[in-house]
């Protein structure tokens, strides 16, 4: 681009500054997961120099929901309706496939009445960031348990959960995702990285963010609250973000390090903690979630990664163009075609 | 016997097959022949929901004033399915004409004064033909070919239509005609006639296309500027869905990159696919969705959030039989007020009625301008009848009037303007301005909610300001009829009795009028209503000219007629249910015996 403006100490490649990223003031409760992870949001599409008229935030209902009024006013947002907004993401995605579209949702939202869109976003890997904020219970509605309650655990009533929990990571590595990933809102570069590469993947990228509820959901006996997170939360690997629009700075040896290169050109370092972890693998990596949860491990990170799934806009063979820009002369057939579509129905 | 008179270009042949055994191609192959011989022709479809095996009946009506009804009973009966023979057999009278599938099926021919033709049609395939399949399928052609012969078809004109459809497959033309004239020639050399019914030339439908009222509504997509269509699959409106996708291969692919203008997904559900094209409408696409009842309902919630948020979408609900799964391959207008009134809280959208190939056509493709002129959903409302049957009509006329993108504002617009409202009610008509995600302008970004919210578009709970958006709202439906098309209305001097109608019934209303005209002595005037909400000014002066207004449907509850009676209160007297369904389309005897004050069979 060669309006980009040269970046100031307050301002970014889009020459805008933080404040330009900002939202409406938060209603949610202080200490609320669902807050860092609005900041993280915000952070991010700065850091990246979004252009925020090129962003569009979309969510469904719920605490978590609520957020996208929280940042970035400058963008289209549309809080939709419960458990939906990935088939408006694809909508907006159909009409206007140049757009980033920035989904927040929340286990309630996506792993109860939504899983079927969640599913199927996937499935067709949409161009969507689609964030869970993941509490482990039904905020908004005052502590229920959520599909993604860890089986026996205890909510804010004392009430044990009788059922399995749901897995949103397993489950979108299942469902054909081209990108998984964990995090925990109390981790602010790991979420902030991974928001980044997602927003650079281009198709679906699914990030579950474990997100306390301090209201009904951070008590002793939460398997999803802050101490425990503290805990338990195990990184899979060290992420350095690299914009397209940078170079990579250090060299890392291959055993040490390894480097995904995203959609748009920009990379993920996954650096090695412990040990070596293959993303590209579904079954290693639905192997390594499953064997860590034994050890009531938390696994954070990029959990799975696939970069040959096409993205949907060509799937469907859509043209550069938006569609929603198409004129009546580019859209109807001509007079001839259309008498010739006519002399085929007689 | 000898001829004592002709009976030419009115009477019906019933064919009864077993679906799924090709009769269709040959049925169509016979309708068309009919329709390019220029006489006015009905098709319908009477098909089970089930693939392969059970009975379906196939009803040619050649009616040289053009009625287009379903009639219940038939001159000529065609015979080939041994399932339904028991059925069938009853409907044998005096008069009727019967060709049977002589070998296969045991056909007494006890029934006095009717006339019987016994044709091997299944023997001739069988001598003829080594595959089974192929077997199957050219039987149906055989019966075609003895039609031909016994009611005077035009061979050649049938030659022409067999070598048409199968234009790209010459063996398979050679095949149907050879079995046309295994029937053809079989009667020829074997049978005298011996009944009255004749086809004969005629013109007027000699320039007619032939095609479903799905075709018709996809065709009416297409020259509308539909860009993403999402829809399920679902009996009576897939047709719809794939055949715009047809088209789109068609027109709206780039010959070089093979890049396509026209986003069609099959979604998981009715509930994803008008979230897709409310998405798609939100960021400025012209977006449908295609479905039948049960779709309907599962959609209503994001009916209700596109009502409220103000977001331009299209809805074609293809009616069929409810409630539940109903009878899924049967006609019904029973949708009209789930329509009118879909979702939770206080909502009312604009419904078109279409009820003939053009309007299906033409009001789908109007549909798109009128959704984003007044940022709402918009439902065309067909029914299995016209969606699912074929038709024939008038050439469909090209349309090359400019799409109405309705109030967007760009960022030229914005840079005009300190300060804008997503809901301000800017032009004193209840249509405020909208924004497209994408605009290059920091003004351009708004919040779209589906909970309260006011002028700028902010999240409220205030009494007032939700009063007034949805007051608002209120006022933009109210304020659409100038837009939509209007009523159809057919006086008649002297009448005090009235119908009105809606969609597919009108073709039981013209034959009720001219019977009640002719039989009765009874003169009626006639309005039909093509959109919602009502043209108030016609439809009131049109009751307060009537007497009596008898208002036509095809459901249980009267759905139109308590539609207007809530909107014409003061008139509520004169207007008299007709409503009537029992999945088969509305016949003019019901109409008529409504008006005579004679009881139904069935009540
Ligand atoms: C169709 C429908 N059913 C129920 C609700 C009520 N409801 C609102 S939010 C919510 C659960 C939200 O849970 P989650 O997505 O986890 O969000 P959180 O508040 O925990 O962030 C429910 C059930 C609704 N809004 N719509
Ligand atoms: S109830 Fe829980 S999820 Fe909702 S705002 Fe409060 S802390 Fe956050
Ligand atoms: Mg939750």
């Amino acid at each position: 681009m060669s309006d980009t403006p040269t970046p100031t100490p307050n301002t970014n490649r889009a020459g805008l500054t933080r404040k330009d990223y900002g939202g409406h003031p938060s209603t949610l409760c202080s200490g609320c997961g669902h807050n860092s992870i609005t900041n993280g949001i915000i952070a991010a599409c700065y850091d990246l120099g979004l252009h925020p008229h090129q962003v569009v935030k979309l969510s469904g209902i719920g605490c978590s929901s609520k957020t996208p009024t929280y940042f970035m006013n400058r963008s289209h947002g549309f809080n939709t309706v419960h458990g939906r907004m990935p088939s408006i993401a694809t909508g907006v995605e159909l009409a206007n496939h140049t757009l980033t579209n920035l989904g927040v949702s929340g286990d309630g939202d996506s792993a109860s009445i939504g899983i079927g869109q969640f599913v199927h976003a996937i499935r067709r890997n949409t161009k969507l960031v689609y964030i869970i904020e993941n509490n482990g219970t039904y905020g908004l509605t005052k502590g229920q348990f959520s599909a993604t309650a860890d089986h026996e655990a205890l909510d804010h009533y004392k009430n044990v959960n009788k059922y399995q929990a749901l897995d949103l990571c397993e489950t979108a590595i299942i469902c054909g995702a081209s990108f998984v990933a964990r995090s925990f809102s109390g981790d602010r570069k790991q979420m902030g990285e991974l928001i980044k590469a997602a927003i650079a993947h281009g198709g679906c990228a699914i990030i579950d963010i474990i997100s306390p509820c301090v209201t009904f959901n951070d008590h002793p006996e939460s398997t999803k609250s802050y101490a425990y997170m503290k805990e338990h939360d195990f990184p899979l690997q060290e992420l350095g973000f690299v914009p397209s629009f940078e170079e990579i700075q250090v060299d890392y040896n291959p055993g040490e390090a390894r480097n995904v290169k995203l959609h748009d050109g920009s990379h993920l370092i996954l650096k090695k903690l412990k040990e070596d972890y293959d993303p590209t693998s579904r079954l290693n990596a639905l192997k390594t979630i499953d064997a860590a949860k034994q050890e009531n491990h938390v696994l954070t990170g990029l959990v799975y990664y696939n970069q040959d799934i096409p993205s949907h806009a060509k799937l469907l063979s859509l043209p550069d163009k938006p569609l929603k820009d198409f004129t009546e002369k580019e859209l109807r057939p001509t007079k001839e075609e259309f008498e010739a579509i006519l002399k085929d129905l007689k | 016997m000898v001829e004592t008179h002709k009976i030419i270009n009115n009477f019906s042949v019933k064919i009864a097959t077993a679906n799924g055994t090709g009769s269709q191609s040959a049925n169509n192959i016979f309708f068309k022949t009919l329709v390019r011989m220029g006489i006015p022709t009905s098709a319908k479809n009477l098909f089970p929901s089930n693939i392969q095996g059970l009975p379906t009946w196939f009803i040619v009506r050649a009616s040289s004033k053009g009625y287009q009804t379903m009639r219940r009973e038939s001159e000529i009966l065609v015979l080939v399915n041994r399932g339904s023979l028991v059925q069938d057999l009853k409907e044998i009278k005096k008069g009727t004409v019967v060709l049977y599938d002589q070998g296969l099926l045991q056909v007494p021919e006890d029934v006095e004064g009717a006339i019987y033709y016994g044709i091997p049609f299944s023997k001739l395939a069988r001598e003829n033909y080594d595959k089974p399949r192929l077997r199957t399928i050219l039987t149906n052609v055989t019966y075609v070919g003895a039609l031909a012969a016994i009611f005077n078809l035009d061979k050649q004109t049938l030659t022409d239509v067999i070598k048409d459809t199968f234009s790209k497959k010459p063996k398979v033309v050679d095949a149907n005609l050879k079995a046309i004239d295994l029937g053809y020639d079989f009667v020829k050399e074997n049978l005298d006639k011996k009944d009255v019914y004749h086809y004969e030339h005629d013109t007027q439908t000699k320039d007619h296309v032939i095609l479903e009222g799905n075709q018709a509504t996809a065709l009416g997509a297409i020259m509308g500027g539909c860009t993403v269509a999402a829809w399920y699959p679902i009996t009576p409106a897939s047709s719809m869905s794939e055949t715009i996708e047809k088209y789109a291969s068609r027109i709206r692919v780039d010959d070089k990159t093979g890049k396509r203008k026209l986003a069609i997904v099959q979604a998981e559900d009715e509930i994803s696919a008008i979230g897709m094209a409310i998405g798609a409408g939100w960021a400025g696409a012209r977006a449908m969705t295609g479905t039948s009842g049960p779709g309907i309902s599962l959609m209503g919630e994001f009916i209700g959030l596109a009502y409220y948020t103000e977001i331009p979408v299209v809805i074609v609900n293809v009616q069929r039989v409810g409630p539940s799964t109903g009878l899924p391959t049967r006609t019904q207008q029973a949708d009209i007020q789930l329509c009118a009134f879909a979702s939770h809280g206080d909502t009312r959208h604009i419904c078109l009625y279409p009820g003939t190939i053009e309007e299906a056509y033409e009001l789908t493709a109007k549909s798109f301008d009128i959704a984003e002129r007044f940022q709402t959903p918009v439902f065309v409302l067909t029914d299995l009848e016209l969606g699912m049957n074929l038709w024939t009509s008038k050439p469909l006329k090209y349309i090359d009037t400019p799409f109405d993108r309705g109030k967007v504002l760009t960022a030229k617009d914005l840079d005009q303007m300190k300060d804008w409202g997503r809901y301000a009610d800017k032009d004193g008509d209840g249509i405020c301005y909208r924004t497209l995600p994408g605009t290059p302008h920091p003004l351009a970004a708004y919040f779209t909610r589906g909970t309260g919210h006011d002028e700028k578009a902010n999240y409220t709970e205030n009494n007032e300001d939700y009063r007034r958006i949805l007051m608002r709202v209120k006022k933009k439906i109210d304020l659409s009829p100038s837009y939509l098309p209007k009523p159809i209305i057919e006086d008649e001097k002297g009448a005090k009795i009235g119908f009105i109608s809606v969609g597919t019934t009108h073709y039981a209303v013209v034959e009720a009028r001219d019977e009640l005209k002719e039989k009765h002595n009874i003169k009626t005037k006639y309005l039909r209503v093509l959109s919602y909400p009502f043209h108030e000014e016609s439809i009131r002066s049109f009751i307060e000219s009537c007497d009596k207004v008898y208002v036509v449907e095809q459901n249980r509850d009267a759905q139109l007629a308590g539609m207007l009676k809530l909107d014409f209160e003061a008139l509520a007297l004169r207007l008299k249910t007709c409503a009537y369904s029992d999945g088969l389309p509305m016949r003019p005897g019901i109409i008529i015996d409504r008006v005579l004050g004679k009881p139904w069979e069935i009540n």
